[in-house]
């Protein structure tokens, strides 16, 4: 059976956020013991255990919707990289640390305008886990801004470096704002915000960074993704055999 | 300064500048020392606090002084400063006696 096709609409539109969140979690906490500074790892960490907070709630929630007994664990630790619903931009890889810090621009100014909206949404759980992750992605919107403000409009070599990333990465968030299906179905219903609305805050949070750091707003190219389908890159595989692999090399292996 | 001290704070000179922190841990408390910390600017002293300081929730204000901006007193100059009050016990208000009811003291 494949969820991404037949479960629940509730439940696929949950795991797109739960997902979203677990997925970058994971790359983020790939920082631990390799950032530029001891504090660059600690502010890093916090991210990545905020993100990994948020995919639990979301996880646990979309387990129940789909009624079979599964958890948490078994969500986040035992499907295949097909039934992951999260955007193909949360799994690029980190890249240098420009690089990490521009996905994360990117991701965290989507995730606050999606939570703002989401604190008003019918369904009274994803309601809930958007107030509380509406604060903690507050925080960390100001970090990776903070940073992007640093390296754009820092020495010749860093806003180079960070304008190459964001071009790279630019073309991966076409794909968060492009409305299929279950997001109208969602949104119809008054459970998840229209796309169109998430994108215009959006891009108040990105132009206002991107002028702040002196880089320029790529252009839209009409090529996009569909790892909220289950359609991934290639990188996805590599981390979830990492993520994925005491869950799979001992199952039900608890600490 | 020798040339040979001159070599070795070279490579400080380029890491980030030291923040001292203090931290309130509740409205009305004072703000205390806490540590230190290596941040490029302000905004950043402030956050690195946050991340570094407060993750167990042991404040709601942070206050973030460049290392740089504290006059300290000369450890050389301690028995100067600090001996001579050593046996000056009348400076201690322990010659009162304090009522019963005062229970603040």
């Amino acid at each position: 059976m494949n969820p991404s096709r037949e479960a629940p609409a509730l439940y696929r539109y949950v795991l797109r956020l739960g997902d979203l969140a677990l997925v970058l979690g994971q790359r983020l906490s790939e920082w631990v013991g390799h950032a530029p500074a001891l504090e660059e790892d600690l502010g890093l960490a916090n991210t990545a255990l905020d993100l990994v907070g948020q995919a639990r709630l979301l996880l646990a929630y979309a387990g129940e919707i789909e009624g079979r007994g599964r958890g948490e664990d078994e969500i986040a630790f035992l499907r295949d990289q097909g039934q992951y619903l999260n955007p193909t931009l949360a799994e690029q890889p980190n890249g240098d640390f420009g690089e990490t810090i521009v996905r994360q621009v990117l991701l965290d100014a989507f995730q606050l305008a999606l939570y703002e909206r989401l604190t008003s949404s019918r369904d009274a759980r994803l309601a809930a886990v958007a107030a509380k992750a509406v604060k903690e992605t507050r925080y960390h919107l100001r970090y990776s801004a903070g940073w992007l403000l640093r390296l754009g409009d820092g020495t010749e070599e860093s806003h180079a470096r960070a304008q190459r990333s964001l071009e790279r990465l630019w073309p991966y968030t076409v794909e968060l704002f492009e409305a299929d299906a279950l997001d109208r179905d969602m949104a119809e219903q008054g459970i998840a915000p229209s796309l169109e609305d998430v994108r215009s805050a959006w891009n108040r949070h990105i132009d206002e960074v991107l002028a702040e750091a002196t880089l320029a707003r790529p252009p839209d190219r009409p090529f996009t993704w569909f790892g909220k389908r289950g359609e991934h890159s290639e990188h996805l595989g590599y981390l979830l055999a990492e993520m994925q692999y005491t869950q799979r090399a001992y199952p039900g292996a608890r600490w | 300064m020798s040339a040979d001290s001159n070599e070795r704070n070279a490579p400080a000179e380029r890491e980030w500048p030291l923040f001292e922190i203090f931290i309130r841990a509740r409205g009305g408390l004072d703000h205390k020392h806490v540590g230190s910390l290596h941040a490029c600017d302000a905004r950043m002293a402030i956050e690195h606090a946050r991340d570094l300081y407060t993750r167990r929730e042991e404040g709601v204000s942070i206050w973030a002084v460049p290392s740089a901006s504290i006059v300290a007193s000369d450890p050389e100059d301690a028995e100067a400063f600090f001996e001579p009050a050593r046996d000056k016990i009348y400076r201690h208000p322990t010659f009162y006696d304090i009522p019963p009811e005062v229970k603040t003291l």
